[in-house]
This record gives C-alpha cells, sequence and structure tokens, in this order.
C-alpha cells in the first residue's frame, strides 16, 4: 500500500547485512535465511518472543557462538565499506570482537579497578602508551555519561558501583576499543527505571559514533530508542522497518499482532 | 485473525469506549434532527431538548476523553490500538462539534420565535429539511462504518459530501431571492442562513469521521484529498 510507505528523509547508508543466515545449535536450526540490513549510526531493536532467535542472532554479528562446540553459522553478515564476512572462517573471531563490541544483560565489571576496565581492550590489543589510556579512558568514561560520577576515583574496583554505574561502565569499556558495532543483549533488563533511562539516553547520544543492534522484551523501550525494529519469530525475520512505522501501522499481521499484546 | 489481548480488562476497555462513542454519535444524530424538526415545526419546546441534550454531549466527550488518557497511561497501546484510540480522540472532538452546530440551531429557532417569525411568512424551511436529512443519513452511515470499520461505507461518505455543499449552495441562491423579493424577510432570512451553513458543518464533521475511520483500518491520513484520490490511496 502506497500510502504508509514513508522512506527516511535521506537514505541510511548500509553498515551491515546479514544474507541467508542460517544458525545451528547441533542439529537445531535457530536461525532461518535471515536477510536483514543495519544501518549506519542507526539504532536497530530486535524484537519478538522468547526463543525467536533475536540473541542468536545478535551473537552471530561477534562470532560469540565460536565459544560452544557443535554451533554452525551457514550464510554470510557482510560488514560494510570494507564487505568482509564475519562469519567466514578464514576471519580471525577476535578482529571481529574488536570491531562488533557487545554488552550484556547484566552488568560484568570485571574485578579490576574502573581504570583497568576501560581500558581492558586496548591492553589485550597491546596499547602501552600511558598517556594515551588515560586520554581513552576519560574520553570513554565521558561518552558513556560516567566521567563526572567517577572521575575522582578511577582507581577504586568496579564492583563497588551501582548496577546502573557498572552497565555505564561495561558500556565505556567496549567503546574504548572504537568499535564500528555496538550489540545490546538486553541491556536494561537488570536495571531499574531510572537506571534504564540513563542508559536509553546514553544510546541515543552515542549513535552518532557507533551503529547500534539491540535486543530487548521491553516493547516501549524498542519504540524509544530505536530508528528500525525487526521482528522475529521462530527463527525468522518476519518484518524489518521503520520503527515509526512499525509501531503505527506494521505492514504484517503477525507483527501488529505481537506489538499490540495479541500473541497467544 | 487473532482478535483478542492477552489482556482481557484491555479488550474490554478498548470495547466499551468504542461503545460509547457510538452512542454519543447516535445522541448528536437525534439532536441534530431534533434541531431541525424544532425549526420546521417552529416548536420552541423541541428547541430547548436540544440544548438540554448538548449538556449531556458535552458531558460525554469529557468523559470518554478522561477515560482515553487511562487507557494511554495504563496500556501503551500500539499499531491498530493506537490508531483506534487517536482516531477516538478525533470522533468525539468532530461529534461535539456537531452537537454544537444543533444547538446553534436550537437557539436559532428560540429567537426566531421570540421575533415572532412562524409558519405564515412562508420561508423555505422544507428546503432546510432537505439538507440536514442528507447530513444526518451521512452521519448515521458514518457512524454505521465506524461500528463495523468498513472502509467502503466511509469512502461512499466523502464521495457524498459534495451533495451537501450544492444543496447549501442552492439554498443560499434561494433565501437571496426572499430577501430581495421582501425585505421584510431579511432578518429571518440571515438567521436561516446560518442554520444552512450548520447544517452543512454538520456534513463536514461525518466527512471528518470518515477520513479518522480509513486511518484506523489503513493507517493512511487522507486529509485534504479528493474522494478520488483517497480512493486510489486505499487501493
Amino acid at each position: 500500500m502506497t500510502a504508509t510507505l514513508t522512506l527516511p528523509e535521506r537514505p541510511p547508508t548500509l553498515k551491515a547485512e546479514s544474507k541467508n543466515l542460517d544458525f545451528y545449535y547441533g542439529s537445531f536450526r535457530a536461525l532461518k535465511s535471515v536477510t536483514m540490513p543495519v544501518y549506519e549510526h542507526k539504532v536497530t531493536a530486535l524484537i519478538g518472543p522468547s526463543g525467536c532467535g533475536k540473541s542468536t542472532y545478535l551473537r552471530c554479528y561477534n562470532r560469540m557462538h565460536d565459544l560452544y562446540p557443535g554451533n554452525r553459522y551457514e550464510g554470510s553478515i557482510d560488514l560494510h565499506p570494507d564487505q568482509v564476512n564475519v562469519l567466514h572462517p578464514s576471519v580471525d573471531p577476535i578482529e571481529v570482537r574488536m570491531r562488533v563490541s557487545m554488552v550484556f544483560q547484566k552488568p560484568n565489571p570485571f574485578p579490576k579497578s574502573i581504570f583497568e576496565n576501560v581500558v581492558y581492550g586496548l591492553r589485550v590489543r597491546g596499547e602501552k602508551s600511558r598517556s594515551f589510556l588515560e586520554d581513552k579512558v576519560e574520553s570513554a568514561l565521558k561518552d558513556a555519561a560516567l566521567w563526572d560520577e567517577v572521575k575522582d576515583r578511577l582507581d577504586e574496583v568496579a564492583v563497588n558501583l551501582s548496577g546502573g554505574q557498572q552497565q555505564r561502565l561495561c558500556i565505556a569499556r567496549s567503546l574504548a576499543t572504537d568499535p564500528e558495532i555496538l550489540l545490546f543483549d538486553e541491556p536494561t533488563s537488570a536495571l531499574d527505571p531510572i537506571a534504564t533511562g540513563s542508559i536509553e539516553e546514553l544510546i541515543s547520544a552515542i549513535k552518532n559514533q557507533v551503529t547500534i543492534l539491540i535486543v530487548t522484551h521491553n516493547m516501549q523501550q524498542a519504540a524509544r530508542v530505536s530508528d528500525f525494529v525487526a521482528y522475529m519469530y521462530l527463527g525468522e525475520l518476519i518484518e524489518f522497518g521503520e520503527t515509526r512505522e512499525i509501531f503505527m501501522k506494521p505492514k504484517r499481521r503477525e507483527t501488529e499482532d505481537y506489538i499490540t499484546g495479541r500473541f497467544g | 485473525m487473532t482478535e483478542k489481548h492477552l489482556s482481557t480488562q484491555f479488550d474490554a476497555e478498548l470495547t466499551d469506549i468504542s461503545a460509547r462513542v457510538l452512542e454519543m454519535g447516535g445522541l448528536v444524530e437525534s439532536q441534530v434532527a431534533q434541531a431541525v424538526y424544532a425549526l420546521t415545526t417552529f416548536s420552541g419546546d423541541v428547541a430547548t431538548q436540544v440544548l438540554e441534550q448538548e449538556q449531556r454531549v458535552n458531558a460525554m466527550e469529557v468523559e470518554i476523553d478522561r477515560d482515553l488518557s487511562t487507557i494511554i497511561a495504563r496500556r501503551q497501546p500500539t499499531a491498530r490500538d493506537l490508531r483506534l484510540l487517536i482516531a477516538v480522540s478525533k470522533t468525539i472532538g468532530n461529534l461535539e462539534r456537531i452537537g454544537d452546530e444543533a444547538a446553534r440551531i436550537g437557539r436559532t429557532v428560540q429567537r426566531l420565535l421570540n421575533a415572532g417569525v412562524s409558519s405564515r411568512m412562508r420561508l423555505p424551511v422544507a428546503d432546510l429539511q432537505f439538507e440536514s436529512e442528507l447530513a444526518t443519513r451521512q452521519l448515521r452511515k458514518v457512524l454505521d462504518a465506524f461500528a463495523r470499520l468498513d472502509v467502503e461505507a466511509a469512502l461512499e461518505v466523502l464521495k457524498q459530501d459534495d451533495q451537501i455543499d450544492r444543496e447549501f449552495d442552492g439554498l443560499m441562491r434561494k433565501l437571496i431571492t426572499y430577501m430581495m423579493e421582501d425585505p421584510r424577510t431579511i432578518s429571518a432570512s440571515i438567521d436561516l442562513v446560518f442554520v444552512a451553513k450548520a447544517i452543512e458543518r454538520v456534513g463536514d464533521h461525518a466527512k471528518n469521521l470518515a477520513e479518522v475511520i480509513i486511518y484506523i483500518v489503513k493507517g493512511a491520513d487522507v486529509r485534504h484529498n479528493t474522494p478520488e484520490a483517497v480512493a486510489s490511496m486505499m487501493r
């Protein structure tokens, strides 16, 4: 229907793209031929009921599934502009994770100081210059809206921070390596509404420098923070579209039933 | 089609609010019919009843509006539920204004009676009745379409709006002729011009409601388009 076709003002640039992506946990096919674009400097939310494959899909982007034997990818995920297929066996997963970083559901700071948490990835990469690391810590913590709260106690252990602060620290840790894509797997489901609000605010602020993919169970959160929404069900991509369109007039009945709470 | 929400309470709230919109619609429809009846029969009693009804219509609008806010705050509706609730909000605004137009006619009848106007003056009230029948028929049709979420019927209402506009233009010419032939009718004829305009506005509101129905069902904003353009947008 032409009337509801609303295009963004400027066509977004493609940052990544999965093509016919299948994923198997052993013999179980958890993703079924998922072809979907991810646009640069946009927030794409993955929604769908539990077990629909949205977290599985997210984890393919930084090869998290490599950590367990028996997992198998088919198809491709190309990063643009160099069109590297991150799933290709010749591509080093460590390299992939430098470019595609992840923030988890529960904040997972390392049992180290705030400073050491932020520079962890940089040290793995071999950075040694103290002044470079200090600059990075300041800029990453500022980007993660945590600097003002911790600048005077960077040597304290990170686990003493509040849950919301810990999550922002994890975001700072991810940002410190200048990733191109940031993956969020339900980043606020363990946080209270105020901490959730600050993470959402942060997501909007950092999307100028990084492309974001977020899995969320909170539909309103998807509506608030994302530019694009992908609705998945039983391992398939049912509908992908602009957030405004998905929440006002989705094209597929299944999507509409799910977001209006008619899913049973 | 899965019609029911996981929350049966939410279903009940939506059904209830739609039913009350229709109830309000029925009320203003009869209000318009009564107002025109008061005019054609020069009945002060009926005019008073019309004015009394206006208070009920206003109260219903306030009540439905309040419940709308509650549903939005509590349920955070999306997609067709959100479209329905936005549509309800617009619909009751239009219905309330139709009620205002009926009240305007009622007050005009009272003023005419106070000025000693009666059926003996042979004003063209029958033409006004015809125009009002067109308008109330449109209103009834659009309320039916709302109840059944019938976009085809809504489109019919859009197409037929210019019939009322034509009737209004004809009435204007007729009233001008009356005024020129007998200057004693000027004051009363001017009042009738306003009545004709009020009825024409009822038709316009019915048209707005038709557009709202298309919005609920199709998600398309079809305002400010010709009926032909709307039909092609719906395809």
